[in-house]
């Protein structure tokens, strides 16, 4: 069904297609029209799900890991201070292995108090064991969150995903959107380890470094091997519902000798700068992350390229500039660029490629 | 007790502490409980007396949660029990530091939204698993490694606090009364939505004296009316047996103080200030009891 929709809306819609049997959750700004809507699907029975709305955020993902533990698919929703407050529940999801589904409206983090979009709150759950996929559109916010109720409950996963979107810029614009019905397309839930009073064990008992260090490889086996079922599942979804996603979305880069990385909404603005480019003969090209972890395989080898990080590792450096120069030996121009909900317009991008300095970092905006 | 099963769920390898009342009382806790049960445990001793992995201790599903969490885990998994129709007993066993400090929020929410789950405190009045600090619900004069001249504070009433959440039921117990404590946990079970119990669980290490002692100190706080047993139904507060007639003529409490090591530092004025608000608390539950509130 062809509707428009705010991103916030699209997620609840997707959750309300997945069907999840807890929904356990606290409001935050930007956030909160998501766990209003799906409230909302519960009192009116469209959606079928015991909604539990908890009194802090720490308490929402204890919840959901409490019902993913007894077998249930659960999903919450939350962003900023919110996600940070959750952050020890956040690590405990993940070690015990339960594929929750969250969807994250990233903003900045106080003080100064300021609402508006930001990665650093999702960068900060970076090492906790989540998968993560940035989306840029309200239709990429919905097809995004179904497909990770079905990577996250893939045998071969197990792990939970968190679906982030740009405060603000995607959680409240208005997009179209278009619904559909998943059919089979998500398997029934079923936990290999769910608790059983007939097989009654201890989960998450005192454990030894050898036995201990082996759960943790598990981990990053299963994020491993989350590589083939996110591309499965990205395949299935084109082949069923003709919507097509990867690791990156990749705009004019074939024959590109600049290319701009960014994530979120800012990658949808940097497809516009390419074109503002490409007319001034410069041969740009444009690289939207989607996926955080697993960290994607980039072919960056031989081209210059400039690093949007809508985030900062302070005393340090961009998160994504940083993980690239890693991950590919690239070097970047890395711009700091669009913390705490600052405008930046396909102009802004146009510039930075124009006044690229490879090697360096600038902080867009602010003098010295 | 011949009414209390022989079905044991709590096998004898657990990495208690000689004299450890609080596994006493999770052994009966479970017996009344029966093996349609889910523990939630919190981080506290019980999450060492279970046993290290790949081995455990307990006979039923043990659920390992962070300290603040055990309400609001429990709140999630007893939804989704109900959610598939399974009336699993879903028992969060923690201790006074994961009930009275850090996990009051959570404990909070979960009774204000009615969880049909059963919350058990054990009140050590000390931190076990980190080494004996204090807590919330140490009492006043009590030595602990962080109140290393005595604790300045009274104990935190935590049973007022749970009160003004109008749980269905709630109810004290004592590890030296085990008949008691497993009557409770069953008219608890039976009972829909939030039930709380608050145990009293003496220890030895933490409380300094000797192992042997453990029923023996139990049974002195009840007696001098230190810790009362009472259980309240919707709202009807009832003593329990043994604190009826400790009620009618409370020993001093200077015998329960003399017998531990904890309070061997505390004043004769705190002990004073002790001894009266032990007198107010018999004399504000004789009152709840006549309906004179
Ligand atoms: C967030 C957090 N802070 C601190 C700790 C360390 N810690 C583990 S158990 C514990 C004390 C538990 O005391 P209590 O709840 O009274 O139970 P007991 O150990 O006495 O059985 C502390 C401080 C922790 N696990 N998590
Ligand atoms: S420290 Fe106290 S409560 Fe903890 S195991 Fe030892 S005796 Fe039991």
């Amino acid at each position: 069904m062809l509707t428009i929709a705010t991103g916030n809306k699209a997620v609840a819609a997707a959750v309300k297609e997945a069907k999840p049997a807890v929904v356990a959750a606290y409001p935050i700004t930007p956030q909160t029209e998501i766990i209003e809507q799906i409230a909302n699907y519960v009192a009116t029975k469209e959606l079928d799900t015991e909604y539990i709305p908890v009194e802090s955020e720490h308490s929402a993902m204890a919840a959901c890991i409490g019902a993913a533990a007894a077998g249930v698919r659960t999903f919450t929703a939350t962003s900023s201070h919110g996600l940070l407050y959750m952050h020890e529940m956040v690590h405990w999801a993940a070690g015990a292995r339960l594929p929750i589904v969250m969807a994250n409206v990233n903003r900045s983090l106080g003080p100064g108090w300021n609402i508006w979009a930001e990665h650093t709150d999702a960068f900060s759950q970076r090492d906790t064991g989540w998968l993560q996929v940035f989306v840029g559109t309200v239709q990429e916010a919905y097809d995004a969150t179904l497909m990770a109720f079905r990577i996250a409950e893939d045998e071969r996963v197990v792990l939970p995903v968190m679906v982030n979107l740009d405060g603000f810029s995607l959680s409240h614009i208005m997009q179209s959107l278009e619904t559909v019905e998943i059919g089979d397309f998500i398997p029934p839930h079923h936990l290999t380890h769910a608790l059983d009073v007939e097989n009654p064990m201890g989960y998450g008992p005192m454990t030894g470094p050898k036995d201990y260090f082996r759960f943790r490889w598990d981990i990053e086996r299963s994020m491993r091997d989350s590589r083939a079922v996110i591309e499965e599942t990205e395949a299935e979804f084109a082949a069923r519902f003709g919507r097509k996603y990867g690791p990156t979305e990749d705009y004019c880069c074939e024959d590109a000798e600049v290319v701009v990385v960014s994530m979120g909404t800012l990658g949808k603005e940097a497809e516009v700068a390419v074109d503002v480019l490409r007319k001034e003969g410069v041969k740009a090209g444009s690289m939207r992350l989607r996926w955080f972890r697993p960290f994607p395989d980039l072919d960056l080898k031989g081209r210059e390229v400039v690093v949007i990080d809508r985030d900062y590792s302070f005393g340090f450096g961009g998160v994504v500039a940083a993980s690239i120069r890693a991950k590919t030996g690239v070097e970047c121009y890395n711009v700091i660029a669009g913390l705490g909900g600052q405008e930046v317009t396909y102009d802004d991008i146009a510039e930075f490629v124009r006044t690229r300095r490879i090697g360096e970092e600038q902080w867009f905006g602010v003098s010295e | 007790m011949s009414e209390i099963p022989k079905e044991e769920y709590l096998k004898p390898c657990t990495a208690a502490c000689a004299g450890c009342s609080s596994s006493l009382c999770l052994r009966y806790v479970l017996k009344a409980a029966g093996p349609d049960t889910v523990l939630v445990i919190p981080a506290c001793c019980t999450s060492v007396i279970q046993g290290m992995y790949p081995n455990t201790a307990f006979n039923v599903p043990v659920y390992n949660i962070a300290f603040a969490a055990a309400a609001a885990c429990a709140s999630g998994m007893s939804r989704a029990f109900r959610s598939q129709g399974k009336k699993t007993n879903v028992i969060a066993y923690a201790g006074d530091g994961g009930t009275i400090d850090i996990g009051i929020q959570a404990l909070s929410g979960a009774l204000e939204r009615g969880t049909d789950f059963l919350y058990i405190c054990y009140d050590n009045e000390a931190y076990g698993n980190t080494g004996m600090q204090r807590s919330g619900a140490t009492p006043l004069g009590a030595l602990t490694t962080t109140t290393p001249v005595g604790k300045t504070e009274f104990k935190k009433d935590i049973d007022a606090i749970v009160a003004a959440h109008n749980p269905p039921y709630m109810a004290t117990a004592s590890s030296a009364y085990p008949l008691d404590l497993y009557k409770k946990v069953k008219k608890a079970l039976s009972i829909p939505g939030p039930k709380f119990i608050h145990i009293l669980a003496p220890c030895p290490p933490g409380w300094r004296y000797d192992s042997d002692r453990t029923i023996e100190i139990g049974k002195l706080a009840v007696k001098t009316g230190m810790w009362v047993l009472w259980e309240r139904e919707y709202g009807k507060l009832t003593v329990s047996g043994p604190s009826k007639t400790a009620m009618k003529k409370p020993q001093p409490i200077d015998e329960y103080i003399r017998a531990q090591g904890r309070f061997k530092a505390a004043t004769p004025a705190q002990i004073a200030e002790l001894q009266q608000a032990v007198e107010k608390n018999i004399e504000r539950i004789r009152k709840e009891e006549e309906g004179i509130c």
